[in-house]
This record gives C-alpha cells, structure tokens and sequence, in this order.
C-alpha cells in the first residue's frame, strides 16, 4: 500500500543490521563534535573563520534542513553524537548488550510522568532562539551550548532510562521529530498482530541480540515518526524479521488521527514564529533589531525577548485559535476547540518547514564558501592544513535564490491548504464541516504573504 | 437531489483535476506575465550608505529600472564591503575613506546587498534591501498564494 521496504533490499539490510557502521558514524560524529567544541573555545573569536560556527550553523545546518529532514525525517537522530556517551555509560558497553547480570552506571529511573511530552523541548527551543543572535556568530557560544547539552545527555542518561533526553529534552529533536512527519521515510512493523501475539516484546525489553527500544516506544503500536530515532535497534531484537523501514508518500503522518497532542501543535506554531523571528534579525534589514538581539541582557535585548515571545507565544497562537474558532462557527459545530485547534496545527507542518527551508537557503548559500577557508584553518590560528585557506568568500547562487524560495514558499503553502481540506473532512460526513478549513487556508496565506516580505521581499 | 453520503460531500473530495490545472495555468500566468513598465525615466542617482557594525544606513534603497546608480559607501568604525546580490558587483571601503560603485539598474526586482568583509561579529547579519522598480517577484507570489488559497477554499461540486 504505497509503501516499498528498504530493508527488503541485501546491501541496505547488511549495513542497518549489523551495529559496526553505525557505531564508525556515531563515533566519528562524537569526534567532530569534540573537535567543534574545542575549536569554538580555544579557536578564533571571529564566528566566520572558526570552525565551531561553520560548521555547526552552515555545514550541518544545511545538511539537516535542505536535506536530511525533508527526506529522511529523524535519520538525523540515529547517528547524533550527543546522547552517545552518556548511552554508553548507560548501558556499560559500547556495541553489543553485555553479559547478563552486568548492568551499566544508570540510576534507570522513569522520566517523570507530568513531563513525558515534549513542552521542555518547546521551552529549549525558544530559549536558544532567544539568545540564537549570540549563538550563531560567537564560537565560545555555540561550544557553550554544545558542550551543555553534551552534559545534559550523559546526566539524564545517569538518572533516567533509555534515552530520555532525546525524547523530552533535545531542543533540535522537537524540531526534528515535527517535521520528521513529513519525511517519505518511517520505520513501522510489517504484522501488527505478530506483535500483539509476541509475548516478549523484545523490541521493547531488549535481549542478548540488542536492547529494548532506546526512545521507550513499542515498535507495535507507532503509528507516527515523532519519536522513533531510527536507530535500528528493534531490527536487531525482533525475532520474527516484522521490521520494515519504509519508503512512503510525503507527510504520510499528517493525517494519522492516534497521537495528535498540545504540545506538538503548540511546537508547530512555535516554529513557523520562530522562523519568521530568524527570518527578520538575520536577513532582514533592521539594524536596530539586529543590535537588540545580539545585546543579550541588555535592555534592549529584554525588549526584543519580549516582543518576540508575545509574538510566538501569545499573538500567534491566538491568532490561529481564531482561524479554527471561526471555522467552527462557520461550520455551526459548538464542540472541539481544543480539539479542533490541535488537529489543525497539523497543517502548519509544511508551511513551517518550507519557511525553515527558504530562510536557510539564503543563509547557507551566502555564507556557505566560509567552509573552505576553516577547512584548512579550523581554528583561525592562520593555518593552511589542505590550500584553502585564502579562498575567498563567495556568495552561491544568490542572483536566483528569491525565486527558489518564494517557489519553495509558495509549495509549502499549497500543501498546507491541501491538508486543511484533508483535516476538515475528518469531521465529516456534514457537508458543512469543510467550511472549518475556510479561515486557516487563510491564516495559511497570511503568514505566507508575511514570509514572502521577509524572505523575498 | 439525493442525501451526501460521508464520501461524496464537497470537502472530501480531492480538487478536481480540472480546478488543479485551471490553477497551474494561472499560475505560470502569472509567473511569466510582463509587469507594466516603469514611466520613470532613467536617470543618474547617487546613494550615500554609510556602513556600520551595527548595519548599513539606509539598508532600503529603491530606483527605477535602467537608472545608473552611484553608490557612495562610507564606513564610520572598521573596514566594511558592500556585495550587491544579482548583480554580483562589489566595493570595499575603509574608515574615512569613501568607495564608490557605479552600476546601470538594468535588472528589476528586490536584491540584498551585504557585507563582504569581515567586520564583526554581526558581520553575517549586515544586509540591506536594493528595490529595483516594483517588488514584482513579491507580488507575483502573494497573488499565486491567494491563487492557492481561493481554490483550496471553494467546495468542490459535482
């Protein structure tokens, strides 16, 4: 049923089942990782020529968004180096399970119950926002940063099971994990009734083949990306070969009505804001508001947090409350605002992530060339490691780019709208029920035509 | 007229092939459709921006098509360049020590220019808007979103 088993596939199989390459990647990323943290400490000040900002804000943040997001949702996730040390310890071995009997250095506590959801990402997310001016052009920022979340990871891993950080905590997750529902790409079972007659549930518990899912999710019953960080455990540890990792149509979750939460339509809302935010500091013209939110703690800059998170949090919200609002009074329904209002942030996912899209087009493809200059220079110290030291910044593409990123715009904006309609028609079969999506197509095209005038115009 | 049943209501349906591509037609139309032409006649205009870290004052410039356009860069603090998007045409100029770029508007539509040269840490962010003529593309694009919007917002009928 529109789906093709990539597993299905010897030499795709060969490589996700044995645990040796992914353990090269994971390993060679946790290097780069240190390396940036160093570098972005002890390098240079100046953000373009160290190699901690280049690398992390051009090179990975290009990759992630143009990329690995759109197409293959949270793969992302499966090779991060952040929760890997503190995983290791966790788990008291590097590649394999151990011996039985031997456990690894966690507390293994459960993650509190009041927050197993994802408004700590939410509030990491906005935080990083805040301060993201500051973030993205200091190298002693950015290492700060990294090296905290690093910290984070093996300390939620020393208390708590599995990988709670990943799924409550990781700031890039939440945004990850949103747009993950889009990807063409989903890790599911093959027989869901193997599953249910599977009295060990050793996808979940763990055996001597692997451990049990890492994300504390049941293979079984996942019906959406969000959360599965495609490590590839549960193929190691199903005993009946019930795995697929599937190739499917775009935004194949987006329709999925199980699982549909506050906190993922609240993240979806945040993001479209967040990227208008980045959108008009960085790329816009306003020096004034440049200035305010690189003076973090400055009166200026408290001024800038402010009218930001009125913006994101408050004036957006509201304004797309309204939207569903109206929609429901159209369609004469007295029930579901809550409910109604979750369902449709779901249709923001493509318009947000065509917003991500667009901003970081124009970001990575002016700033992109600072990459051959760190790459012989890494730390600004006058280096010429590989000859590319002198090669001069160049902007890529930047003659065509506006018309790629209304194209891209405009392309998110009609598969919003195109799942509006979708999501209306769940409340069927009232004829009437489609007059809902009538004010979010339009709040759809509002916050178009005001990306359209930041990115574009 | 019979009673909908759940699969045949307007909204349930997927638009119609025809609506897609009565929507696809306009929409090249008006990608591609000649905007009117400026009445202005070209003319020599001279810009003064001075660069700061802080930013470029003023960051909005806005001539008409075919002007020849003289652009006086002076930085107040350190070193700054100015690199014009589209037209690929640059200029560097120190403290106290003007630079100038002159160029013919011959490409209309909105262009950032930014700073070339490494000036501080907001370097990255040092951008200005060049309005050349209309802001065609922005407008073509707000009218393909509308586009979208009227035909995603119209039932179906059948």
């Amino acid at each position: 049923m529109n789906r093709y088993d990539l597993l299905r596939l010897p030499p795709v199989r060969a490589v996700l089942a044995s645990r040796w390459p992914l353990l090269v990647i994971r390993a060679a990323a946790l290097g780069g990782y240190l390396l940036v943290v160093v570098a972005g400490w002890v390098g240079t000040p100046v953000g373009n020529r160290n190699l901690s900002v280049v690398l992390v804000w051009i090179a990975w943040w290009a990759l992630l968004i143009l990329l690995a997001v759109p197409l293959m949702g949270r793969a992302w996730c499966s090779i991060c180096p952040v929760p890997i040390p503190g995983e290791w310890l966790q788990h008291g071995a590097v590649l394999r399970p151990p011996p039985a009997g031997r456990r690894g250095w966690s507390l293994g506590k459960r993650w509190p119950k009041v927050l197993r959801n994802t408004w700590l990402q939410n509030a990491a997310f906005v935080i990083v926002t805040l301060f993201g001016a500051v973030v993205l052009t200091q190298p002693r920022v950015t290492a700060l940063v990294l090296a905290l979340l690093l910290l984070a990871a093996v300390l939620t891993s020393l208390i708590f099971e599995r990988r709670a950080f990943c799924r409550h905590l990781c700031p890039v997750g939440g945004f990850i994990g949103l747009y993950s529902q889009a990807a063409p790409l989903e890790l599911r079972v093959k027989d869901t009734a193997l599953c249910a007659g599977h009295r060990e549930k050793t996808c979940f518990t763990g055996s001597s083949d692997g451990y049990g899912c890492p994300w504390n999710l049941f293979p079984g019953g996942m019906v959406k990306n969000v959360n599965c960080g495609l490590c590839m455990e549960c193929v190691q540890t199903c005993p009946h070969d019930n795995i697929a990792l599937n190739v499917r149509p775009f935004g194949a979750d987006l329709m999925q009505p199980r699982a549909r939460r506050m906190d993922e339509a609240a993240k979806a809302l945040i993001l479209v804001g967040s990227a208008a935010a980045y959108s008009a500091v960085m790329l816009g013209p306003w020096s004034q508001l440049k200035t305010a939110a690189y003076s973090a703690g400055s009166a200026a800059w408290w001024a800038f947090a402010l009218v930001f998170l009125t913006l994101v949090l408050g004036v957006l919200p509201a304004a797309f409350y309204l939207a569903v609002w109206a929609g429901s009074a159209l369609t004469g329904s007295r029930r579901g605002g809550r409910q109604a209002f979750v369902r449709f942030a779901y249709s923001l996912v493509p318009l947000g992530m065509a917003a991500w899209i667009a901003f970081s087009l124009s970001f990575v493809f002016t700033n992109g060339s600072y990459f051959w200059p760190v790459l012989s220079d890494p730390m600004g110290w006058g280096w010429n490691l590989l000859g590319t030291a002198d090669v001069p910044w160049t902007p890529y593409l930047t003659g065509i780019l506006p018309p790629i990123q209304a194209t891209v715009l405009l392309a998110g904006m009609a598969w919003s709208t195109g799942l509006t309609r979708r999501l209306a028609a769940e409340r069927g079969p009232s004829p009437r029920s489609g007059r809902a999506a009538v004010p979010v197509i339009l709040f759809h095209l509002a916050t178009t035509a005001v990306l359209l005038w930041l990115l574009v115009g | 007229m019979g009673r909908r049943t759940s699969g045949s209501w307007p909204w349930r349906r997927p638009l119609a092939a025809s609506r897609v591509w009565l929507v696809a037609a306009a929409t090249f139309g008006i990608a591609v459709a000649p905007l009117p032409l400026s009445s202005a006649r070209p003319a020599e205009r001279r810009v003064r921006i001075e660069a700061s870290m802080a930013g470029f004052m003023p960051a909005a410039i806005a001539v008409n098509p075919g002007d020849r356009v003289t652009v006086e860069l002076v930085s107040t603090d350190v070193v700054h360049g100015l690199y014009l998007d589209g037209y690929g045409l640059s200029v560097m100029a120190d403290p106290g020590q003007p630079a100038t770029l002159t160029f013919v508007a011959d490409r209309p539509g909105t262009f950032r220019f930014r700073c070339s040269v490494t000036c501080g840490p907001l370097h990255p962010f040092l951008v200005g808007k060049l309005h050349v003529g209309s802001k065609g593309i922005v407008w073509r694009a707000a009218a393909i979103a509308a586009l979208i919007a009227g035909a995603a917002a119209w039932p179906v009928r059948r």
